[in-house]
């Protein structure tokens, strides 16, 4: 391979040396000086638009955009000079005249990009006050909220949709101070082209965009007496949901997650890894019977509901690709509702389901005309791994000390219970996996005569 | 397709045939009646006068007389105009109706049509074209064939040495011999920022790439200018064998001519040039027997200021949003569709066939040190003779204003040039003498910019001025960057505080502080040039800033709520004019007896200060 | 269900579109043809768009409101525009808007109920020697006065 030339330049009076092709900015966080950013996204949203990250090369006229501008040899540079922190206080004293300034009921307060460098700089107070860009909030859909007056046009949100997503459900839209991140037709979004993945609420600097909250309405039902409330809690959530209480990336608290879920209320918590063994078996009884009867194959799963979204969206013509079984936690929520609440023999719409969630695309899934039984719902909220941290919060539980405890165990795949599902409803409960490996290996060798 | 030896005939007996377009004192029977069908004199209804002519000509069955359309002849106050070469008797403000005393009188009996002659400042009777003051001081290069030939026939393009400078090209010389005679020529960008071109042309002949463009830029945006647009109307082909050279010189075979759509007459007029040229063999391949090939699309421009810069420009052609990138990379490096592109305006590439006929040597003797060549300016505003005029770099603002431009209508006293549109300053009287170039205009904090040169007389607030440039800045901006997107939105919001009377004397050091703020941290050329206007009022007429502050008093009157129409009581004689004048019946008086102005009704439209024959109003 | 507009106005673009190659940069191409054929540019044909050449409508519909000449909305069969260019504006171009503002009840930007009216500013339409102009559809009124425009917006109110 060929080797790089190396660029050699002074940041702030250190010598750093770096490759060919690097951006300023990359070569002074490479030497240990950090450059402030704030629409930048390193290989998503490199365009230079906020103006935070300019610096002073010696020589050149003007500020250079140290996030993408290349090192040129022998180049000097100084990253906080009386020019560039002015440059930048200026930049922040704007962007906050243009914000709506409401950080003490943010979502975002405390983890906000804008807030951070506005504390940094020293914006003390409101130096231009003048017309506001937009002052709207959509929150049509059920998945995303997207409140305009606190967008500070960074694009990450566009750059994440159109280019890492391949969606382009938003684009820059609008001229000048005008200019917002709209929908095609100024649409909701929940009536645009958006599959609800959620990416462009992790891009997102400020508050502009956030999951909608769900936890108001599930508190009203935890404090209900007369009813059961079950939760039921995604593979990703024990794994994800440490760090919003100090634990390391990736910490395992699924016991004290169970804990947590009782102490707010919750009469039974269930794993959604059960409604991932029902669908894997149903999805396996459909594939089946496609191959048996010459039906459209490929095969394409059907659970995520994003994904699902996508297909409707964009691909009409081929949805009978799509498996017709439903997602995991939409499954188990229908099991819930009938053949648990016969076991437990309770009315079934005294029983309100709750899927805890690593993805907002659930909280429009749940939503969805099918996903219905005798006018009950599968599944009754869906609330965010984050969503569930907050409620731990407010109900000031220690989680970190809190003691373990397992699943409920009334319904469970490996080693106990197994039952078929056919079309929705339960056709055979097996005793064992072996059982249904042989099942299984049976339908797949009689699968292949016929394809003979 | 044409060979060279067929171009050269049709062209000189093209010549012989319109000597009389350039030559005075032809004595022949044979006329032609020039109508002026630039843009002005289009809306004042001249296609309806040629028309007219036509078909008069047509009914007396007269055969030594043929009427054309041409392009502008710069004193668009006056149109429509209509030019009778060869005694280049010039007649204005004709209608249609004229079109047959003009031929029973003129034509027919070789007499003037008096009433209809043009008339100078003075008020007295110009017959000739070229006797106007207006023409004394200028020099044309760039305009050279506008108002002389028709633009939409080749031949008589052909006729004036046209395409003669792309035949030299490929005939005689080397992609560097052309480069060194525009960079000898010491020609600089029309565009505004004068970036030396022959320069710019060596940037993109270096590069390695298998593909490179030429691109004109004919988004000439800045309110109240119009030079680009008429030199596509008056003389297309010139703008399309500069690209052609460009092309060769630079190792480009494709172009593209980004022109606003709101230039129709201008589009029109190129794609029937491109068409042309196309049929003579002079666009595509082999161009004129060699092997170089070149082919000129145009792009429409959908009305967005930005796109004149050359980034945004970019962007648009490749049908996006005219955003501007960030440079460097620099277009010549990394331009359309990241390959090296040569952009330069439409003036500059009228320059080009001159400097490569006449010699670089011959360019560069006019000028001054730092400026070589013409300009040409649209002049506009409170100045006699409105028009286009391109007179040698050095010349100074006075001559411009005064001898060219006649002075200041109304007997009204001259406030302030304005330079460089949005980008550029105000300039006042004490730098009337200041010898246009492009160092001397930046020196007095405005700048060329493309070329719009408009006059104000001491009716004018100057802070309103400025916020009518910041209202166009804020419309215009794209919204890419904080600094321009926000920043101007807010110098806009301090300017109409200014200007209402709410202001504190803090709000100036702020406004000074964003405008100089905006102007480094901006990312293109908009943003870095948009606060000038303001920096340039700001430091000629600090005192008007201060009174509209301090004193809450707007010395022009143009400020509404500074501001209030008032009947002199003294003065006033009942004579009933304003109160007819008035369109929101404001005003109201027993004729013979003094008038009054309803202030609750009053809009300050100041029709009827105009109305007023005894001065009462003010 | 769509609906007999909505079929035509698709109908008509797919026919402006096959004059085209499928290369994004005549977006703004296509545009304009779009925009003179129907006074505006409809959603449907924005959808047309997105699909022949392959871009997100949202991305259309961004370049759609980036430049001036396009617009979501029809015009008013008149649409009255005033041009507040430098030179115009030196002229008292700005009474004079201020005035059509005033006469027709609409503000920049904005189509009367009837539709018959619309009402817009624009940036120098190249006539700066007849200062200060307004336009009415392709109609160009010089040296305009108040007084002036009154008339003529008179004019044009007693015309179907």
């Amino acid at each position: 391979m060929e080797e790089k030339k190396m660029i050699h330049l002074v940041i702030d009076d250190v010598n750093v040396e770096v490759e060919e092709g690097t951006t300023i900015l990359s070569a002074a966080r490479k030497a240990n000086i950090d450059i402030p950013t704030l629409c930048f996204l390193k290989d998503i949203n490199e365009n230079g638009d906020c103006r935070m990250c300019v610096v002073e090369v010696e020589g050149r006229r003007g500020l250079a955009t140290s996030c993408i501008q290349k090192v040129e040899e022998g180049m000097v540079v100084h990253t906080h000079s009386k020019d560039v922190v002015e440059a930048r206080k200026m930049v922040l004293d704007l962007t906050v005249s243009n914000h709506h300034r409401d950080c003490l009921t943010c979502i975002r307060s405390g983890n906000c990009e804008l807030q951070a460098l506005a504390i940094k700089y020293n914006v003390q107070n409101v130096k231009y006050d003048g017309k506001k860009t937009k002052n709207v909030v959509d929150d049509k859909s059920p998945s995303i909220v997207r409140d305009f007056k606190k967008c500070i046009l960074c694009r990450r949100c566009v750059s994440t949709c159109k280019k890492v997503q391949e969606i382009g459900a938003i684009d820059c839209t609008g001229r000048g101070f005008d200019s917002c991140i709209s929908t095609a037709g100024d649409i909701s979004l929940n009536d645009s082209n958006c599959v609800f993945c959620g990416q462009c609420i992790e891009s997102c600097p400020t508050g502009a965009l956030h999951e909608k909250d769900d936890t108001e309405k599930l508190w009203e039902k935890l404090y209900d007496k007369d009813i059961i409330k079950i939760a039921q809690t995604a593979p990703a959530v024990r794994a994800g949901l440490g760090e919003e209480f100090g634990e390391e990336l990736g910490y395992n608290s699924e016991g004290k997650m169970v804990t947590a879920l009782k102490r707010l209320g919750f009469d039974k918590v269930f794993d959604t890894n059960t409604g991932a063994d029902f669908t894997i078996m149903e999805e396996a009884n459909e594939f089946i019977d496609r191959v048996q009867g010459n039906k459209t194959l490929p095969m394409i799963t059907s659970c995520c509901p994003a994904w699902v979204r996508f297909a409707e969206k964009n691909f009409p013509d081929e949805l009978s690709h799509l498996s017709s079984c439903k997602s995991p936690h939409q499954m188990f929520g229908a099991i819930l509702k009938s053949y648990y609440a016969k076991k437990l023999n309770v009315d079934p719409s005294k029983i309100f389901v709750v899927s805890i969630m690593p993805c907002i695309a659930k909280k429009y899934e749940i939503t969805r005309p099918e996903m219905e039984e005798d006018g009950l719902r599968d599944v009754d909220c869906v609330i965010t791994t984050r969503e569930l941290a907050r409620m731990i919060k407010q109900k000031d539980l220690d989680f970190n000390s809190l003691e373990e405890s397992n699943f409920d165990d009334d319904i469970k795949f490996s080693g106990t219970t197994l039952i078929k599902v056919k079309d929705g409803e339960i056709d055979e409960t097996y005793e064992n996996a072996d059982e249904i490996e042989e099942e299984l290996q049976e339908l797949l060798e009689e699968a292949k005569e016929n394809t003979k | 397709m044409k060979t060279i030896e067929e171009l050269h005939k049709i062209g000189e007996e093209k010549r012989k045939e319109l000597e009389l377009r350039v030559n005075t004192n032809l004595d022949i029977r044979e006329k032609h009646i020039l109508v002026c069908h630039g843009t002005g004199c289009t809306s004042s209804k001249s296609p309806e006068i040629l028309n007219n002519f036509n078909k008069i000509i047509k009914k007396k069955k007269l055969t030594n007389v043929r009427a054309i359309m041409t392009g502008c002849f710069g004193i668009c106050s006056k149109g429509p105009i209509v030019i009778i070469r060869p005694e280049n008797t010039f007649y204005s403000m004709v209608t249609p109706d004229d079109c047959e005393e003009i031929i029973e009188k003129d034509i027919i009996k070789g007499e003037r049509v008096e009433r209809l002659l043009c008339k100078d400042v003075t008020g007295k009777m110009v017959e000739r074209l070229n006797d106007l003051d207006f023409y004394k001081k200028q020099k044309r290069i760039a305009l050279k064939n506008c108002g002389v030939i028709n633009p939409e026939d080749i031949d008589e393009y052909l006729a004036f040495d046209g395409y003669k400078a792309l035949e030299k090209v490929l005939k005689e010389m080397s992609q560097d011999d052309v480069i060194k005679e525009v960079t000898d020529s010491g020609l600089r960008g029309r565009g505004g920022a004068g970036f030396p071109t022959g320069k710019k042309w060596s940037f993109v002949k270096i590069e390695e790439a298998k593909q490179k463009y030429v691109v004109c830029n004919a988004d000439e945006g800045d309110p109240g200018a119009f030079m680009d647009r008429s030199i596509l109307e008056g003389d297309p082909h010139c703008v399309i064998e500069s690209m052609i050279i460009a092309g060769y010189a630079v190792g480009a075979n494709k172009g593209y001519i980004y022109v606003r759509a709101e230039y129709p007459i201008a589009v029109h007029r190129l794609e029937v040039a491109i068409k042309q040229a196309k049929s003579y063999g002079l666009l595509g391949k082999k161009i004129m027997g060699t092997d170089f090939n070149f082919d000129l699309e145009i792009r429409l421009g959908a009305g967005a200021f930005v796109c004149g810069e050359e980034t945004a420009l970019l962007e648009s052609i490749e049908g996006k949003r005219g955003q501007p990138r960030l440079k460097p990379p620099y277009p010549a490096h990394s331009g359309l569709w990241g390959c090296p592109t040569l952009i330069n305006n439409v003036e500059t590439y009228a320059n080009i066939t001159r400097i490569i006929l006449n010699g670089a040597k011959w360019y560069s003797s006019i000028g001054t040190e730092t400026s070589k060549g013409t300009k040409v300016f649209a002049l506009g505003g409170d100045v006699n003779n409105v028009g286009l005029v391109e007179v040698p770099m050095g010349t100074t603002l006075r001559e411009i204003v005064f001898d060219i431009g006649g002075g200041i209508p109304n007997g009204r006293k001259f406030k302030a040039a304005q330079t460089g549109g949005p980008s550029g300053g105000c300039i006042p009287e004490e730098h009337l003498d200041t010898p246009i170039d492009y160092e001397s205009l930046s020196n007095i904090d405005s700048m060329m910019g493309s070329g719009g040169l408009i006059v104000m007389d001491d009716s004018k607030c100057m802070v309103n001025i400025a916020k009518f440039y910041l209202e166009f800045t804020v419309s215009e901006s794209c919204g890419k960057c904080t600094p321009c997107r926000i920043g101007t939105k807010r110098m806009l919001e301090l300017l109409q505080k200014i200007c209402e009377g709410k202001a504190k004397e803090e709000d100036l050091t702020n406004l000074k502080n964003l405008a100089l703020g905006i102007k480094k941290a901006s990312v293109c050329g908009l943003g870095q040039t948009a606060p000038n206007p303001v920096l340039s009022t700001m430091k000629y007429f600090e005192d008007e800033y201060k009174e509209h502050i301090i004193d809450k008093k707007c010395r022009a009157k143009e400020c509404k709520e500074l501001t209030q129409i008032v009947i002199d009581k003294e003065k006033c004689k009942g004579c009933d004019l304003c109160k007819k004048a008035c369109p929101v019946s404001a005003i109201s008086g027993e004729p013979g007896k003094v008038h009054e102005i309803d202030q609750s009704k009053c809009i300050k439209c100041r029709t009827c200060l105009q109305k007023c024959p005894f001065k009462a109003i003010g | 269900m769509e609906n007999c507009m909505d079929k035509k106005v698709r109908k008509e673009t797919k026919e402006i579109l096959s004059k085209f190659k499928k290369s994004k940069d005549y977006l703004i191409m296509i545009l304009e043809e779009v925009q003179s054929k129907f006074g505006y540019i409809p959603q449907v044909s924005q959808m047309e768009i997105s699909e022949y050449l392959d871009i997100p409508v949202a991305e259309i519909y961004g370049v759609v409101t980036f430049y001036s000449r396009f617009t979501t909305k029809p015009k008013g069969k008149y649409n009255v525009s005033v041009c507040l260019g430098t030179a115009c504006f030196v002229k008292g171009s700005k009474a004079i808007l201020e005035r059509a503002k005033q006469k027709l009840g609409l503000e920049e930007g904005e189509t009367s109920k009837d539709g018959k009216f619309s009402l817009d500013s624009t940036r120098c339409v190249g006539a700066c020697g007849l200062a200060p102009v307004f336009t009415i559809n392709n109609e160009v009124y010089g040296k305009a006065t108040v007084k002036k425009l009154d008339e003529v917006i008179d004019e044009y109110m007693k015309k179907d």
